[in-house]
């Protein structure tokens, strides 16, 4: 019961939050569903690293923080490959490296750590990320690179008949959203359909179990980070065609965990969700309520979304510990 | 003489619970300091003294706080540079505003702070552990980072969000010249690291490490989580607090926003990874080890005729980190301090290891 | 058999217990007793509930229904949602089945964290670890030093807990909960995975600690034998019920606890 009760009242905040600019008129509804369309945009990216996070956790119990440094990594490979070849050649490359990838962190990383405690493990990743963006970055440079998708970067008027003045958005934007959508798509297709994507969910709910219907744990945890990897590199090229590739990439990663503690960090639709609030919940602060504290505190600046994703999870976790789709666990002794 | 124990017979419970109960340890350790306190102020080179010596105490006093929260209570975090900034400001800001305050008194004051925002951030490790704490720390680093560039009243209204210092004065004596910073921060971490080693040898520093070990059984034997999580989140924010403090003023002299950020946060928790989670000694090992690569990254290649474009070293600086820390997570999950007491180990059966 | 001493007062008392995990009820509205200075067993199946029902008392899990009283300055108070460390506090000590010592500390730490319900010096004093601080220390390490000659494991003191085999390290739990010293001990399978020379050792100390200090035992156990040799009364659970309570000897001749021993189906 007092679980329900902490879900709804954050709801209630969040719903608060949405609707509370509106009321005091701090904005048009053009400007506002702009703003939630931008964070939508941010947390579609979000949402790209956390599945891929999610995924990992799901497999092999690992909170990768590396998720960031591959994302930067293969959004690195690909640029820097791309100037020697076409883009899609340069990406199908990308993934064979990202499976390399996958590779050399199972053998050196999880096979001799393998049944560590959790937070050793998420350490050994912290590793790993330090690593990968000393090394991507020694091998495919450290200034900023452009990955061209093709696609136009000029806003487009939408709406214009529904919100006074319509609503400007970039068709880059949209056609993220999209390929993110696909890629979803295809990862539950994957899960649904093929026997290793089944091999995988029956490691997911149960090792021994898995073990002992004759998957090799070894060979899925490839899988996994294999397939981590390719989402890393699809955020990655979809992150680098909108703002280059830039080191700052390997830094979302942080801002992915309180994304899969929103969702639980064994949920993929939760991880989605998750980013997409977090996105949202985030531009939405920084816009309307950043300016508020600005004035109120005379503050230097508003940039609370640096903060605002944390202390959201941190309030989020105070209420419902084991996050919105995960459930409870009692310790035994 | 070797390196035994043969013949020490401990008489008394004292004098079985001191804290080097060999007599060779005892005298190492009294050698090892007079020669501190004595011989390096008068050996040592400026450089020497001031790119080694004072950031290496300074970062082993703080890994020596983030050791007492990580490797003996078992509470992860990835944001205790956040405690050292809340320390640094909060020196800065008292001296600003009670100028006449001796400076040990700012420094008490300082950790005193820190501990309290500290213990704040350290209130959610009563209802979650490991991921989930990891990500309270996060906010606790990201908020205070914010705190300090946004709000303006901490930097004193500076336009440009940075800070200088006064020259620290206790007494009259001047803490200006490189000689005197390295003795002052002796004196301080001598200090702070024995009170550390009493803590982590009484009751409490048992309640910590049983509240690592196995919460349930702790709490079962009559150990309060409330108080045991809570004491080491405020002496581990004092600690780290104070060598906040002691690395704006000491080290740095001026800073500006985010001199504190989440990469100082992560290399504190590279030096007690790499030096020995739950060891004081380890800390200092990890401090050392942190400071020097980066010179050894600098001098080595040099000499051996190819020197490294910049860029290249400090890429390859977080590479060698990130697989140290992997390496020891392997093969030493207690780092150099556990190293260092196989040597030890072995010294004591020298020359007759049967 | 502890005989000498008879059946003292209650105790502790366990009324109505009722205790779910989502689906599965791991106790059902479980009653007993238990008097002072006994020896009261548990028994049944495994999963029968036994381990959650030493978890309940101990205030580990909070139960559904069903009250806790505890004898405290001389009344039978009733308890609800208790602390562990309030429970610990009241005198009531516990070893665990399934290890739960503190693997980083040597044998010696171990113990003395079984005495950190009696100290008390601050912060500070311990900082500094001057006067009382050290005192304090003293006198505890002389307690623990007691308990460590009487499990005879002086040879271990300063051994990591980790590196001992597994009968030592059991005594070590239970050096761990005497040093609380409390009224009624819980011991939850204290002989399980031993031979038979480590059992024998082990039965010795729990009686004698039954016997000279005139602790009052609680304790789970598989080896029916040693049930049956040192109980005074006997608890039987079943599918988190209560299948029968008595003597050594009125159990035995229980119907359903047969059956539930047998595997009859219910
Ligand atoms: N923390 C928990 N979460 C979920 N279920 C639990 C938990 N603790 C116990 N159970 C369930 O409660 C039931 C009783 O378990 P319990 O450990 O008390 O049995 P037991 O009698 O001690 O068995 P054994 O002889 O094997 O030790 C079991 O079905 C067990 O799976
Ligand atoms: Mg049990």
């Amino acid at each position: 019961m007092k679980q329900h009760i902490g879900i709804v009242s954050v709801g209630v905040l969040l719903l608060a939050g949405l609707v509370a600019p509106l009321a005091t008129g701090a904005g048009t509804p053009g400007f506002y569903t702009e703003v939630l369309l931008g964070g939508l945009m941010a947390g579609v990216l979000y949402s790209l690293v956390a599945l891929g996070i999610v995924l990992i956790f799901k497999a092999s119990g690992v909170f990768n923080f590396a998720q960031g440094a591959m994302v930067l990594f293969a959004a690195l490979s690909v640029a820097r490959m791309a100037e020697a070849m076409p883009l899609w050649a340069a990406a199908l490359l990308g993934m064979g490296i990202m499976v390399l990838v996958a590779i050399v962190i199972e053998r050196l990383v999880l096979r001799p750590l393998v049944n560590q405690d959790g937070v050793v493990l998420l350490m050994a990743t912290l590793g790993v990320s330090y690593f990968m963006d000393g090394f991507g970055q020694t091998v495919w440079g450290s200034d900023i690179y452009s990955i061209e998708l093709g696609i136009a970067k000029e806003p487009v008027m939408i709406l214009e008949g529904v919100f006074q003045g319509g609503i400007l958005i970039n068709k880059d934007d949209v056609a993220a959203a999209l390929v993110a959508a696909l890629l979803v798509a295809l990862l539950a297709l994957f899960f649904q359909k093929t026997s290793t994507g089944r091999a995988l969910r029956a490691v997911a709910d149960d090792h021994q179990a898995a073990q002992s219907i004759g998957i090799p744990l070894n060979r899925i945890w490839v899988i996994v980070w294999s397939v981590a990897g390719v989402v890393a590199l699809v955020a990655g090229m979809v992150w680098g065609a909108k703002l280059g590739v830039q080191f700052s990439i390997s830094q979302v990663a942080l801002k992915a965990l309180p994304v899969v503690i929103l969702g639980g960090f064994t949920s993929v639709p939760g991880a989605i969700i998750g980013g997409l609030i977090i996105g949202v919940g985030e531009k939405m602060a920084e816009v309307f309520l950043a300016p508020v504290l600005v004035k109120t505190f005379d503050l230097a600046g508003g940039g609370i979304e640096n903060w605002f994703a944390y202390v959201l999870a941190l309030l989020f976790l105070l209420v419902r510990p084991q996050g919105l789709f995960g459930e409870k666990l009692i310790d035994r002794v | 003489m070797f390196y035994r124990e043969n013949g020490q017979y401990k008489t008394t419970y004292g004098a079985d619970q001191q804290m080097l109960p060999i007599l060779q340890d005892r005298i190492f350790m009294a050698v090892l300091l007079l020669f501190a306190f004595i011989g390096v102020p008068l050996l040592a080179s400026d450089y020497l003294l001031l790119s080694i010596l004072v950031p290496f105490l300074i970062l082993a006093l703080a890994a020596t706080g983030l050791n007492l929260l990580v490797g003996y209570c078992g509470q992860i975090s990835v944001g205790h540079a956040a405690f050292m900034a809340v320390g640094a400001y909060s020196a800065y800001n008292i001296v600003l505003r009670v100028p006449q305050l001796n400076f040990l008194v700012v420094l008490v004051l300082a950790g005193l702070i820190a501990a309290a925002v500290g213990m704040l951030f350290g209130i959610p490790s009563l209802r979650i552990k490991g991921l989930y704490l990891a990500v309270a720390t996060l906010a606790a680093q990201f908020f205070m980072d914010w705190t300090f560039a946004r709000v303006k009243w901490f930097t004193n209204y500076a336009s440009s969000g940075s800070v200088s210092t006064a020259t620290i004065d206790l007494f009259g004596w001047r803490v200006d010249t490189p000689a005197r910073k390295y003795l002052f921060l002796l004196a301080v971490v001598t200090v702070f690291t024995l009170m550390a080693k009493n803590l982590v040898r009484g009751h409490l520093g048992r309640a910590w490490m049983a509240m690592r070990d196995m919460d349930v059984a702790a709490e079962v034997i009559g150990i309060r989580p409330v108080y045991a999580k809570l004491t080491a989140f405020a002496v581990s924010s004092f600690y780290v607090g104070v060598a906040g403090a002691l690395w704006g003023f000491v080290h740095l002299g001026s800073w500006e926003p985010l001199a504190f950020d989440i990469n100082l946060s992560f290399t504190l928790l590279f030096m007690i990874i790499i030096g020995g989670m739950g060891s004081i000694l380890g800390s200092f090992f990890g401090a050392l080890f942190i400071v020097a690569l980066p010179i050894l990254l600098n001098q080595v290649p040099a000499m051996l005729g190819l020197p490294l474009a910049t860029a290249t070293k400090s890429h390859l600086e977080v590479m060698i980190f990130g697989s140290l820390i992997i390496f020891f997570l392997i093969a030493e999950p207690n780092g150099l301090a556990r190293l260092w007491a196989i040597g030890k180990e072995k010294l004591r059966l020298w020359p007759f290891p049967h | 058999m502890s005989d000498a001493q008879g059946a003292g007062d209650v105790i502790l008392a366990v009324e109505g217990v009722t205790l779910s995990f989502g689906g599965v009820r791991a106790l059902n509205e479980v009653s007993f007793d238990v008097r002072e200075h006994e020896v009261r067993s548990i028994i049944g199946p495994n999963g029968a509930g036994k381990s959650s029902m030493l978890n309940v008392i101990n205030g580990v899990y909070h139960p559904q229904q069903g009250t806790i009283r505890l004898r405290m300055d001389g009344a039978l108070r009733e308890f609800h949602d208790m602390d562990p460390h309030e429970v610990a506090l009241s005198g009531i000590a516990r070893t665990f089945q399934n290890l739960a010592l503190f693997k980083g500390m040597s044998v010696l730490d171990n113990i003395m964290t079984g005495r950190n319900l009696r100290m008390h010096t601050n912060l500070l004093l311990q900082a500094l670890r001057i006067g009382p601080a050290a005192r304090e220390e003293i006198e505890h390490r002389e307690a623990v030093e007691l308990i460590i000659d009487f499990l005879e494991i002086q040879a271990y003191r300063k051994t990591p807990v980790g590196r001992l085999p597994y009968g030592l390290q059991k005594r070590v739990d239970l050096g761990r909960a005497l040093a609380m010293e409390p009224s009624v001990l819980l011991l939850d399978e204290p002989m399980a995975g031993m031979n038979v020379e480590e059992k024998q050792d082990m039965c010795r100390f729990i009686l004698d600690v039954n016997d000279q200090m005139g602790t009052t035992i609680v304790l789970i156990e598989h080896d029916m034998g040693v049930v049956m040799d040192i109980s005074d009364r006997v608890v039987v659970l079943d599918y988190g019920r209560k299948i029968g309570d008595g003597t050594p000897e009125e159990v035995r001749g229980n119907q359903a606890v047969i059956d539930a021993y047998l595997g009859v189906s219910h």
